[in-house]
This record gives structure tokens, C-alpha cells and sequence, in this order.
């Protein structure tokens, strides 16, 4: 065993020293009255698998056709490497984009369609035949090169739309929802095929999706978006676990929150949320005052539910089951507190009968530790 | 073909046909007449269209219509699909509104009055009248007809397509050359055919914008009928309508095949 040194986890994003690829400064974007972009400040480094996620209409893919050059920002500059992008048009640009519908091109081969930005840039025959092979092979459809698109199917449409976006070899890689059109079985084991060709072409990737578990999957960095504003920047566990607004928390994944007021501040702080209930006590990074007014957010995950309070969690709370969601693998319980609130609970069956011990309007009791929910200001 | 067809059907759908082609079926009955009277049957005979091989009047005009219908097809297909692609494409420009509105106008304009204005601009201009004229003023009429066929194609053509070309290192020209006009040859090509179509059978329009050297079919045909039905118009007809004919079934042969090759590949590609 060698003892080389584990390698550093990627994160230049936390490196002062690191050149961003791409830098929005200021960008705003107008159309009309309508402001799909507001003010957007954001870096992107080499190597990256950027995740833009939000909800229709967030403008997270007119941020993307930015990029591309379809769109030109109202306010503000995009450097990529240090230049000013604004004024080079989409097809002198080293981005480029795999689109929503894939847009191949019907009237061409598969084999065509990866040749296609090749042969716009004046390559030789042979270079271009190597490379299409190439590309072939790294999105295995060999076998498809003869076929028209309309002659294979949705799977593998997708993967000539990426193979034809990588032959150039961009610097940077758009995909504009490329998972959409797939179903969830085939989805999943192409993030992980995307996954993988992005490490060895090592192409910086921006990926434009709606679906949470996509970005969380695929991404480095995820960027959650809501009406032409950033949310959060951050890695997707950050976002999961340490959300800076309610908008996060509730966007990504399961949450419960609870609003109330700050009424004790000590080591733990304690948030009253109910007229007599016993206050939820938690660890918190921000700085509060008493009396502030805040939400509380816990995942159903974090949650443990039992017959009797846990006697190693500080918080414990009695509520009854109102509804329960059984998915297999897990189940869902919303558990009414006696105070109004609902919170959600998640529960692991372990065992194949163990999820029958709680049932409709079982009394149960809600524990969860110190470290288990946030605190948010907004 | 369904056997057990109801009188009803039998009867509308022979009453139909025959309203249809009865007229051309005469005519092309005709034009084997041996007698010189149209309406009289006096025995089978080709000698009409040995006749009309030798009028060197009808095949002059033939040979004018022809070019008149090739050049101005060709010229208002060009400008049509421009035309089209400005219309659909660019969402705003000045004077779109007016520019969408006037395109169109030709359709419902009568042919007279189109065919007066044109006789008056050209004289205006001190343009002799002649095969130019007739170029001139079909390619005018017929290129509304190609818009119209064209941006009907274009309206549902995926917008990121030319998209994808930009994105993969092409000029906007490049975009359009390898990637949308391929993709609606089909409609271009059958914008085509119809202002051909348009040009050969249009009288109106030309019998205003010809001149002395330059008459067209139509026109010679039309002016020969003053003078009395001659079998020869009737050989002339028939030869029309064949050509027509084996055209039509030509093409619905030709797309038939190709709706059919289409499918079997679609169901090999989906294996």
C-alpha cells in the first residue's frame, strides 16, 4: 500500500486561487416588461457539473441560451475565460448545446449528425472519421450509425444529441433538460452514464433541469433558481441539509416546517411554534435574537417515530397519524401535532411487517435531536 | 373495395364522377374524330394530332408557355420562400402587419385587375410587352401561392433545429442551406409545381401582359376557339390531360412508396 496522500475532494469553488470558467456579473434579462433575470452574479469552474434547478419559468434556461449566444443579456457581462462573450455569435463560440427535443437532424444518419460541427469546422476526412468513431463508442451506438433518427429509439436519440454536442470537444457542455423525454427506469441509469462520460472528456457541464433528484444526482454544484433570482449556490448536500431560505428547503426534497419565535438563546436556542407546547430546542449557526420570528425546518428523515419518546433526543413532541404513504422501502407518516402543526416522518421497513405497527389515528410520539432540523430567518 | 355498396352510394358516387370528367370525356372522345365537326362522329382517326404536330403556331405557343411556366416558377419559389421565412421567422419588423397582409393579397385579387395593373405599369415603365412581361407578371401572382404552401411548413418547423446548426459552427446562410431547406424541400418543391401549374393554365394575366411575339398556350387556344371548336384543340386538350394525369398519378405513386418505406424502416428502427 502506498501511502500517497488522499486526493483533495473537487471544490474550487472554496479555492481563492481557482479561475472561473464562466462569470456572471450583473447579468439582468429583459423581455419587455417581463424580467426573467434579475441581477445574477455567478461563477462556474472548469471541470464542473453545474446544475441549474427551479420550477418553470425561473429563467434558468434563458440563463443557459445566454450562454449558448442565443440570448444576449439586457445588463451586466458573462466572461468566459476572461472574455467578454456578449458579442460572439452561437457558432463561434467553444459551447456547445444538447437541446430539450435533442433536435437532431431529421434528414441526415447518426453518423451525419455527429460529423455534422465537424464538417462546418473544415476538418480533414480522416480526422472527422476518427472522431465520430469516437464519439460512437463513448455513447455505445455503433451500431446505429446507418440509422435515421426517426429508424432508433428515445434512448438512444438522446445519446446521438450528445454525442454530436461533445464531438467538438466545447470547453463547456449545455443540456437543456436532456432527461425529460425518458422514462424514470432509463433516466437514472443515464445520470449515471452522464456522469461518467463527463469525467473522461472532462468537459465542464451545465445542466438545466426541473427534476431535484436529476440535479442532486448528476450535479457538483447545484444552483436552485425561483423567478430569475439565485437561491442557493452550493453542493447538493449543503442545499439538502443546510438550506438558506424555506424556498430551498421545501424545493428540494421532504420538509416540515414550523413557524414560531425565538424564545429562549443559550447553547441551544428554543423555538416556540405552539400555546403550550413545549418548545423545539436545536443548534443553530445563525445568529438570533429572542423574540425574532422564524421557521423551523426538519426532514421526515430525521425524524424517529415511536410508541414512547426517544430517550436519547431532545425534542419530543406527541401527535396522531393522519395519513401514511407506503413506498416500499420507506414509508411516509403525517403525523398530526396536538398543537395543529403536521409533520412528516420517514420510516425505513426493515422488516417486511414492521411498517403495520402504526396504523390511521395511531398516538405516536416524534423525537428528533438537536443537530436535526434548521433555523431560518425567511 | 367494399362489394355491398347501397344504391344511394352506387348512384351519388356515378352522378358525382360523371359531373366530373363526363365534359373531358367527350372532348377526349372527340379529338379520335375523323370529321372535321366537333359534334358529329364520322369514325376513329389520329390524323388531329398529326395536325397539330405540324401547326407551327401551337407549338410555338407551347414552347412559350413552357419557358414562361419554368422561369417564373422557379423565380417565385425563390422569392416566396424568402418571403416565408421573413414572415414566420422574424416575430417583429417594421411594417411586418402590412408586409403579412399585402403577400396575401393576390390571392383574392381578381386577375383582371392584377393583369390591368401590371399592363399599366409596364407601359408605365416603357417595358415591351413579350415573354419578360408574362415572366414578370406570373412570377408576381404565383409567389403568394408558394408563401402561402411554404410558411404553412415552416410555421411547424422545430425552431431548434437551425438552433443545433448555429450551435455546431454554422452561419446563419450555412443553417439554412444544410439544415431547413432540406428538411422543407417537400413544400418548397410542391410550391413549385403549383405556380407552374398556375403559370401554364393562366389567361387572364396573360392575355394583358403578352405581347404580339410572345402568345401562350391559353391564349392561342382561347383565341383559335373564336373562330370555331377545332378538333385539333380537342387533340391539343387530350394531350393536356394525359400529361396531367400521368403526373398526378406519378406523384400519388411516388409518395405511396414513400409513406410505405417510411413505416417499414419506423418499425425496423423500433426492434
Amino acid at each position: 500500500m502506498d501511502n500517497k496522500p488522499a486526493p483533495a475532494p473537487f471544490a474550487p469553488w472554496n479555492d481563492p486561487a481557482a479561475v472561473p470558467l464562466i462569470r456572471f456579473e450583473g447579468v439582468t434579462k429583459r423581455f419587455g416588461d417581463f424580467t426573467a433575470l434579475q441581477s445574477i452574479d455567478l461563477q462556474i469552474y472548469p471541470k464542473e457539473f453545474f446544475a441549474l434547478l427551479g420550477p418553470s419559468g425561473c429563467g434558468k434556461t434563458t440563463l443557459m441560451r445566454m450562454l449558448a449566444g442565443f440570448e444576449s443579456p439586457t445588463e451586466g457581462t458573462i466572461w468566459l475565460e476572461g472574455k467578454n462573450i456578449a458579442p460572439v455569435p452561437p457558432n463561434k463560440r467553444p459551447v456547445n448545446m444538447m437541446f430539450q427535443s435533442y433536435a437532431l437532424f431529421p434528414h441526415l444518419t447518426v453518423w451525419d449528425n455527429i460529423a455534422f460541427g465537424l464538417r462546418r469546422a473544415g476538418q480533414d476526412k480522416n480526422t472527422i472519421k476518427a472522431r465520430v468513431e469516437e464519439m460512437l463508442r463513448l455513447t455505445r451506438l455503433e451500431q446505429f450509425a446507418r440509422r435515421k433518427p426517426h429508424q432508433i429509439s428515445g434512448g438512444q436519440r438522446q445519446r446521438v444529441a450528445l454525442a454530436r454536442s461533445l464531438a467538438l470537444g466545447p470547453k463547456l457542455l449545455l443540456l437543456d433538460e436532456p432527461l425529460g423525454a425518458l422514462d424514470k427506469k432509463l433516466r437514472q441509469d443515464t445520470q449515471f452514464e452522464l456522469m461518467d462520460i463527463q469525467e473522461k472528456t472532462g468537459t465542464t457541464f451545465v445542466i438545466v433541469t426541473h427534476d431535484q433528484e436529476e440535479a442532486m444526482t448528476v450535479a457538483s454544484r447545484v444552483a436552485v433558481m425561483d423567478a430569475g433570482r439565485l437561491c442557493q449556490v452550493d453542493t447538493p448536500q449543503n442545499i439538502y441539509e443546510t438550506p438558506n431560505s424555506r424556498y430551498v428547503a421545501d424545493f428540494i426534497g421532504e420538509v416540515s416546517i414550523l413557524e414560531g419565535r425565538v424564545a429562549a438563546v443559550g447553547e441551544e436556542i428554543a423555538i416556540a411554534y405552539a400555546e403550550g407546547a413545549k418548545p423545539v430546542m436545536t443548534r443553530c449557526a445563525e445568529t438570533v435574537a429572542p423574540g425574532q420570528s422564524v421557521f423551523y425546518a426538519i426532514r421526515p428523515e430525521k425524524i424517529w417515530v415511536g410508541a414512547e419518546p426517544h430517550p436519547d433526543r431532545i425534542n419530543s413532541v406527541e401527535g396522531t397519524i393522519v395519513d401514511i404513504g407506503y413506498l416500499g422501502d420507506v414509508s411516509t407518516y403525517h403525523v398530526r401535532l396536538d398543537s395543529g402543526q403536521m409533520i412528516k416522518a420517514l420510516m425505513t421497513n426493515a422488516e417486511r411487517y414492521a411498517a403495520s405497527r402504526f396504523t390511521w389515528n395511531d398516538r405516536v410520539w416524534l423525537s428528533w435531536s438537536r443537530h436535526a432540523g434548521v433555523v431560518l430567518a425567511s | 373495395m367494399k362489394r355491398n355498396m347501397s344504391f344511394f352510394n352506387a348512384t351519388s358516387l356515378s352522378l358525382g364522377l360523371a359531373f366530373l370528367y363526363l365534359p373531358m370525356l367527350l372532348l377526349m372522345i372527340y379529338s379520335f374524330n375523323e370529321s372535321r365537326l366537333v359534334t358529329v362522329w364520322a369514325g376513329f382517326s389520329t390524323k388531329w394530332y398529326g395536325e397539330l404536330l405540324r401547326n407551327q403556331q401551337f407549338l410555338d405557343a407551347a414552347w412559350v408557355t413552357l419557358r414562361v411556366a419554368v422561369v417564373s416558377s422557379t423565380i417565385a419559389t425563390v422569392l416566396g420562400t424568402m418571403a416565408a421565412w421573413v414572415l414566420v421567422r422574424e416575430r417583429r419588423f417594421l411594417g411586418r402587419t402590412l408586409f403579412s397582409g399585402m403577400i396575401y393579397a393576390p390571392l383574392v385579387m381578381p386577375e383582371v385587375i392584377t393583369g390591368l395593373s401590371l399592363l399599366l405599369l409596364f407601359i408605365a415603365i416603357g417595358l415591351d410587352r413579350g415573354i419578360l412581361t408574362i415572366i414578370l407578371a406570373h412570377t408576381t401572382f404565383s409567389m403568394c401561392y408558394v408563401s402561402v404552401v411554404v410558411s404553412s411548413r415552416l410555421v411547424t418547423f422545430d425552431r431548434s433545429l437551425e438552433e443545433a446548426a448555429l450551435d455546431l459552427g454554422c452561419s446563419p446562410m450555412q443553417a439554412f442551406g444544410f439544415v431547413t431547406l432540406p428538411i422543407i424541400a417537400p413544400a418548397v418543391v410542391s410550391g413549385w409545381l403549383l405556380a407552374f401549374t398556375l403559370s401554364l393554365d393562366d389567361l387572364v394575366i396573360a392575355s394583358f401582359t403578352s405581347g404580339p411575339s410572345s402568345t401562350t398556350l391559353p391564349i392561342k387556344i382561347f383565341s383559335s376557339m373564336r373562330l370555331g371548336v377545332s378538333p385539333e384543340i380537342n387533340a391539343l386538350s387530350t394531350i393536356l390531360i394525359s400529361i396531367v394525369a400521368v403526373g398526378v398519378v406519378v406523384a400519388a405513386l411516388v409518395s405511396k412508396r414513400q409513406i410505405a418505406r417510411r413505416e417499414t424502416e419506423e418499425r425496423e428502427g423500433q426492434k
